[in-house]
C-alpha cells in the first residue's frame, strides 16, 4: 500500500517536473542557438516570464470566433498534459505505465493537433487558414513515418507500452541494432517536423507566409496563449525525453529508491541537455526548406523507417 | 538473440541495413555528383562489411577483396565517372527521377520479395551472414530498378555498378567470397567495363548531342 | 596440355600485338594467320582428345571432353573463315575512309581477344572462369558494335552493353548460389566452382538452391543466347557491327553461351533427380522448353516483318538457338543429339550466311532487303552462295539442318506429342518468312549499273560442304563425340 502511493506520488511529481521544466528546455535550445550564432541570448528563465506575463495579459477574441476556440487551448494542453503524464521521465514500471502505449501517445498528439488545426480555421483569417492546412499536409505525412519506427520498436521489444521497451532495451544492454538505428534517425526527422523546428518551420520567424505552427496561434492572446505556447514547449520536450529515453536508457530508475531516482534526475538532466545541444546546432546549421520541398524530407524519414523495419524482420529475427 | 553476438557481428548486420539504404538513397537521388558520392559510400560500406565477415569468418583473403573493392569501386571508379561528368559539362545536372515516391514504394516492395524468395538459403546457411543474403538479394534488385526507372546513361552506369556491389556482397555474404581467381576475374571485368562506359558516354554524346537514353530509339521494330 | 595453351595463347597474344600494330596493312593478313594457326592447335587439340578421352583430371582448372572439343575446333575454324572474309572487307572499309587507325587497331584486337575469352570459356573447368570469360566476350565485342559510330550503331551497343551486362549480372548472382550449395558439400573451396567435381557431387546439393540457381543462370546465360524475352539486343548488335562481327557473334558466341547453360542444367537435373522440386524433377528442361519454344515461335513470326537483311538472319539465329533449348530441354538421347548437330551446324551455316550477307550488300550499296535485287544475275557465286545457305538454314534436305530438326521432332513425338504442331507450323512460318524476303533478292530484276565484287566465297562453299556432308554421313569420330556428350548430359547414350 505504501509502495502504490510512492509510486502515484512520483508518477504526479514526474508530471509536475515535466512540466515546469519544459520552458526551460526550450530555453537552453535558444540559449545554445545564441551562442552559435554570437549573439548575447535571454536569461534561462525568460519563457517563465513570458508564460507569465501572457497569463496576466487580457484575452481579446475575435467577435467571429466560436465556442470552440476558446476551449481549444485547454483541450491542447490538456492532452499534452496527459501525454506528458504517460512517458517516463524518471521511472519506469509507474502506475501511469499502464497507460504508457505508443499508439495512444500518438492519439494524444493527434488530439493536440487537431485541435488547433480547428483553432487556426475558427477565426476566418487567412493565415489561420493556411497554417492549419499545412500542418494537417506535413502531419499527414509524418504520420505514417513516425508510426512504422514505432512499430518498429514495439516488433522489437514485442509489445507497445513504452515501460515495456525501455525495460526490454535495458535488458538487453549495449546492443547495436539496426532497426533501432533506423528507427532513431527517422523519429528525429519526424520529431523536427512535428514539433516545428527548422529545417520544417521556424519557430522564431515574423513572416507570415512562412509560418506553419505561428500561424494557427496568431489569433490568440493572453491566458489562451500561453497554454498553446506552453503546450508547444511541452511537446518538444516530450519527443527529446521519447528518443533519450527508449533509445538511451540507462540511467532510468527501474524501482523507487532514492538513489536512483537521483542517478535519474542527473541522467535525464544529462540527455536533454546534450539533445538541446544537437538540435540548436542542426537548427544552426540547416536552412528552412521550401513548403514544396518538406515533403521530401518527410519520405526520407519514412524510408529510414521502412528500412528499420524491414531490417528488423530481415536481419535480426533468427 | 541479438544481444548474445559479439559486437563486430553486430556491426555486420548494422553494416547491411547501411547498404540498404544507400541502395535507397541511390534511387532518390537526382543530382549526378550525389549519386557517384553515394556509390562511393556504398562501396566503402561494403568493403567495411567484407572487412568484418573476414575477421569473423578467419577466411584471409577476404581481407584482399575488400582492398580490392576499396581501390576499384570506392577510388577509382567513383573517379573515373567524376572526371567523364566533369568533362562532359554535366555535373550540375538534374537527373530527374519519375515518380520518385512510385519507385520508392516499389523498392520497399522489392525487398520484402527478395527476403521471402531468400528464405530456403537464409534456412541453410549457418554463418552469420546468412541474414544478410536477403539484403545482398535487394541491392541487387535495386540497382536493376535503377537501371530501368533511369533515362539518362550516367544514371544507368551507376545503377549497373551498384547491381555488381549487390553481387559481390552476396557472394561475401552467401558464401565467404568466391575463389581469388574468380574475384580477380570479375573486378577486371567491373574494371573494363566502366572503362568502355566511360568511352561510350562520349560516343553518345557526340551521335544525339546528349545523354538521354529515352533517345536511342532508332532500331525499334516499328514500320520504318 | 600444350595444344590449350597454343589454342588459348596464340588467340591472346595476337589480341595483344594487334592492339599495337593493327592499323599496319599487313595487320588483317597477320589475323588470318593467328586465326589459322589457332585452328591448327584446336584440330591438334582434338587429335590428342581423340586418342586420350579427357582432357584435365577431376580436379584441374581445364577439361576439355567430348562435349567441349568440337565445339572449340568449331569456334576456331569458323574464327578463321571469318577472319579470311574480314581482311578483304577490312581493307575496303580502310580505303574508303569509314574507318581510322585506331578503329582498325581495336577492331583486330578486339576480334582475337573475343576469340581468346570463347576459347577459354568453352575449355575451363571453373565455372567462376566461365563466367568471366562470358563477360570478357561482351565487353570485347561491344566496342565493335559501335564502331561505325551510327546513331544506329551506337544505340545498338548500347542495348548490347546494357542488356547483356545486366544478364550476365544475374548469372553471376546464379553462380555464387551454385557455389554456395556446393560448399556446403565439398570441403575444398577451391574445388567447389569446377564443373567435373560438381557434376559428381550433384545429387547431394539442395535442390531448392539449385533450382533458384539455375533459373537466374537460364535467365542470364539465355540473355546472351538471345531466348525471347531477353532477345532485344540481338538484332541489333547482329546488324549494326561490321559483318564479320555479325558472322562470329551469331555463329560463336550463342553455341558458348548456351553451352555454358546446358552444363549447368546437366548439374541441376542431378541435384533435383532425387529430391524433385514442386515434385518436378524435370523443372530445368520444361524451363528451357518453355524459354525455347517463345525464342522459336516469335522469331519465326518477326521474320515476315523485317526490311534489313542483316536482322532478317539474326532473327533466324534467335529461331534456332531457340530450337537447339527447346531440345536440350526436351532431354532424351535422340532430342539430346539432334541439340548438338544442330548446335554445330548453324553455326557452320549462319556464319556462312553472314559472309555472302556481306558480299551481297557491298554489292547493292545498302542492307535494306528492298533495294538489293537480281544478285544471281550480278555476280552469280554470291548469288547462289545465298539461295543455297537459306535453304540450308531453312531446313532443306539432305543438309545437316533438316537431319538435326527431323531428329527433334521424332523426339518430340515420342515425348510430348502435342508440342510437334506448333514446331511444325514455326519451321514452315520462318521458311515461309526467309524465302519471301530472298526470291526477290536473289531473283529479281538486276538495277542498272550494279557490278560484281571481289569476292572470295571459298570460306563459304567449304562450310556449306560440311553442312552438307554432316547431313548425308556424320563422320564416326564426331558421332562418337556426340554420343559420349548426349550420355554425359542426358544419361543414356543415343548409339
Amino acid at each position: 500500500m505504501n509502495e502504490d502511493l510512492n509510486a502515484w506520488l512520483l508518477a504526479l511529481v514526474q508530471t509536475g517536473t515535466f512540466v515546469l521544466l519544459a520552458p526551460l528546455f526550450s530555453g537552453w535550445v535558444k540559449r545554445v542557438k545564441c551562442w552559435l550564432q554570437n549573439r548575447r541570448s535571454p536569461s534561462l528563465l525568460q519563457p517563465y516570464r513570458d508564460l507569465w506575463r501572457l497569463f496576466g495579459k487580457e484575452t481579446l477574441v475575435s467577435y467571429t470566433a466560436s465556442p470552440l476556440f476558446r476551449i481549444a487551448p485547454y483541450i491542447i494542453a490538456g492532452s499534452t498534459l496527459l501525454a506528458a503524464a504517460v512517458v517516463p521521465l524518471l521511472a519506469v514500471n509507474l502506475p501511469t505505465a499502464a497507460i504508457a502505449d505508443v499508439i495512444v501517445l500518438a492519439g494524444f498528439f493527434a488530439l493536440a493537433r487537431f485541435f488547433l488545426a480547428l483553432a487556426g480555421m475558427d477565426v476566418g483569417t487567412a493565415f489561420g487558414g493556411m497554417g492549419s492546412s499545412r500542418e494537417m499536409t506535413l502531419s499527414a505525412l509524418a504520420e505514417p513515418a513516425m508510426l512504422i519506427a514505432v512499430f518498429t520498436l514495439a516488433m522489437v521489444a514485442s509489445s507497445t507500452n513504452l515501460s515495456t521497451v525501455i525495460n526490454h532495451t535495458l535488458a538487453d544492454g549495449m546492443v547495436l541494432r539496426p532497426s533501432f538505428l533506423f528507427a532513431l534517425l527517422s523519429l528525429i526527422l519526424v520529431a523536427m517536423a512535428e514539433t516545428g523546428r527548422i529545417p520544417v518551420d521556424n519557430p522564431a520567424t515574423h513572416l507570415e507566409l512562412t509560418m506553419i505552427h505561428e500561424a494557427m496561434i496568431l489569433e490568440y492572446s493572453g491566458r489562451h496563449l500561453a497554454l498553446v505556447e506552453w503546450a508547444a514547449q511541452l511537446k518538444l520536450m516530450i519527443y527529446g525525453v521519447l528518443i533519450a529515453n527508449i533509445f538511451f536508457p540507462w540511467g532510468i530508475a527501474t524501482h523507487l529508491n532514492g538513489s536512483v531516482l537521483f542517478i535519474a534526475v542527473a541522467a535525464i538532466g544529462i540527455k536533454l541537455l546534450v539533445l538541446g545541444t544537437a538540435l540548436a546546432l542542426g537548427e544552426s546549421m540547416l536552412a528552412k526548406m521550401r513548403l514544396f520541398r518538406v515533403p521530401a524530407f518527410l519520405t526520407l524519414a519514412l524510408t529510414l523507417a521502412l528500412i528499420g523495419l524491414l531490417s528488423h524482420i530481415i536481419l535480426e529475427v533468427n | 538473440m541479438l544481444n548474445q553476438l559479439p559486437l563486430y557481428q553486430q556491426a555486420i548486420l548494422t553494416l547491411a541495413a547501411m547498404i540498404l539504404f544507400s541502395s535507397f538513397a541511390l534511387l532518390a537521388q537526382n543530382r549526378v555528383l550525389a549519386m557517384i558520392h553515394v556509390f562511393a559510400w556504398q562501396g566503402l560500406l561494403v568493403a567495411l562489411t567484407t572487412t568484418f565477415v573476414a575477421y569473423d569468418s578467419g577466411a584471409h583473403h577476404l581481407y584482399f577483396s575488400a582492398a580490392l573493392t576499396v581501390a576499384l569501386k570506392v577510388l577509382f571508379i567513383p573517379w573515373l565517372l567524376h572526371r567523364l561528368v566533369r568533362r562532359m559539362g554535366i555535373d550540375r545536372e538534374m537527373h530527374e527521377v519519375g515518380h520518385p515516391a512510385m519507385v520508392l514504394m516499389t523498392a520497399a516492395a522489392l525487398v520484402i520479395f527478395c527476403y521471402y524468395v531468400a528464405q530456403p538459403i537464409h534456412q541453410l546457411s549457418t554463418s552469420i551472414t546468412r541474414n544478410t543474403i536477403a539484403i545482398s538479394m535487394a541491392v541487387v534488385v535495386l540497382g536493376l530498378l535503377m537501371l530501368i526507372t533511369r533515362n539518362k546513361a550516367v544514371s544507368q552506369v551507376i545503377g549497373f555498378m551498384s547491381l555488381e556491389n549487390g553481387l559481390f556482397f552476396a557472394a561475401v555474404a552467401a558464401t565467404n567470397g568466391m575463389p581469388m581467381v574468380v574475384e580477380l576475374g570479375i573486378a577486371f571485368d567491373v574494371l573494363v567495363a566502366a572503362v568502355i562506359f566511360g568511352v561510350f558516354f562520349f560516343h553518345i554524346r557526340d551521335s544525339i548531342d546528349s545523354l538521354d537514353v529515352a533517345q536511342l530509339n532508332q532500331l525499334a521494330e516499328h514500320d520504318q | 596440355m600444350n595444344a590449350l595453351q597454343f589454342t588459348l595463347g596464340i588467340p591472346l597474344l595476337a589480341s595483344m600485338l594487334l592492339g599495337l600494330f593493327g592499323q599496319r596493312t599487313w595487320a588483317k593478313t597477320f589475323n588470318v594467320w593467328t586465326a589459322a594457326a589457332g585452328f591448327a592447335a584446336s584440330l591438334w587439340l582434338a587429335w590428342g582428345i581423340l586418342q586420350n578421352g579427357v582432357l584435365g583430371g577431376e580436379a584441374t582448372q581445364f577439361y576439355v571432353d567430348s562435349f567441349n572439343v568440337y565445339l572449340i575446333t568449331l569456334t576456331a575454324f569458323v574464327g578463321a573463315t571469318s577472319a579470311l572474309f574480314s581482311r578483304p572487307y577490312m581493307a575496303r572499309e580502310r580505303a574508303s575512309g569509314r574507318l581510322s587507325d585506331g578503329r582498325m587497331r581495336l577492331y583486330h584486337s578486339s576480334y582475337q581477344g573475343f576469340l581468346f575469352t570463347l576459347q577459354l570459356a568453352l575449355s575451363t573447368n571453373n565455372l567462376g572462369v566461365l563466367w568471366v570469360a562470358m563477360e570478357g566476350a561482351t565487353l570485347a565485342t561491344v566496342l565493335l558494335v559501335s564502331l561505325y559510330r551510327t546513331p544506329g550503331a551506337i544505340e545498338a551497343a548500347w542495348k548490347y552493353f546494357i542488356i547483356c551486362g545486366v544478364g550476365i549480372a544475374l548469372a553471376l548472382f546464379g553462380t555464387v548460389l551454385l557455389y554456395f550449395a556446393a560448399a556446403r558439400v565439398i570441403v575444398d573451396p577451391d574445388q567447389a566452382l569446377l564443373w567435373s567435381v560438381l557434376a559428381r557431387h550433384s545429387s547431394e546439393f539442395d535442390p531448392v538452391v539449385m533450382a533458384i540457381a539455375f533459373v537466374f543462370l537460364l535467365v542470364g546465360y539465355g540473355t546472351k543466347v538471345g531466348l525471347v524475352p531477353m532477345h532485344t539486343w540481338l538484332p541489333d548488335a547482329h546488324s549494326e557491327g561490321p559483318t564479320p562481327m555479325s558472322a562470329v557473334l551469331s555463329g560463336l558466341l550463342l553455341n558458348v553461351a548456351l553451352y555454358a547453360v546446358v552444363r549447368v542444367k546437366i548439374i541441376t537435373d542431378g541435384a533435383l533427380a532425387m529430391h524433385p522440386v514442386a515434385h518436378n524433377p524435370h523443372l530445368p528442361g520444361y524451363l528451357m522448353m518453355g524459354f525455347g519454344l517463345l525464342s522459336f515461335t516469335v522469331a519465326g513470326l518477326f521474320l515476315h516483318r523485317q526490311q534489313d537483311i542483316k536482322r532478317l538472319y539474326s532473327y533466324s539465329s534467335i529461331e534456332h538457338m531457340g530450337l537447339i533449348t527447346f531440345a536440350f530441354g526436351l532431354g532424351g538421347p535422340l532430342a539430346t543429339f539432334a541439340a548438338l548437330l544442330h548446335m554445330t551446324v548453324h553455326s557452320l551455316t549462319k556464319s556462312a550466311i553472314f559472309i555472302t550477307v556481306g558480299h551481297a550488300s557491298h554489292i547493292a550499296g545498302t542492307q535494306l532487303m528492298a533495294n538489293i535485287r537480281g544478285l544471281i544475275r550480278t555476280q552469280p557465286a554470291v548469288g547462289w552462295g545465298l539461295l543455297i545457305g537459306t535453304t540450308a538454314i531453312a531446313g532443306f534436305p539432305p543438309f545437316g539442318v533438316f537431319v538435326s530438326e527431323f531428329l527433334l521432332l521424332i523426339a518430340t513425338m515420342k515425348a510430348q506429342p502435342w508440342l510437334t504442331l506448333p514446331l511444325l507450323m514455326g519451321l514452315a512460318v520462318a521458311f515461309a518468312g526467309l524465302f519471301r524476303h530472298l526470291h526477290p533478292i536473289v531473283y529479281g530484276d538486276a538495277p542498272e549499273g550494279q557490278n560484281p565484287v571481289q569476292a572470295n566465297m571459298w570460306p563459304v562453299a567449304v562450310q556449306l560442304m560440311l553442312v552438307l556432308w554432316l547431313g548425308l554421313a556424320i563422320p564416326a569420330f564426331l558421332a562418337r563425340w556426340f554420343d559420349q556428350a548426349t550420355l554425359l548430359i542426358s544419361g543414356e547414350g543415343l548409339l
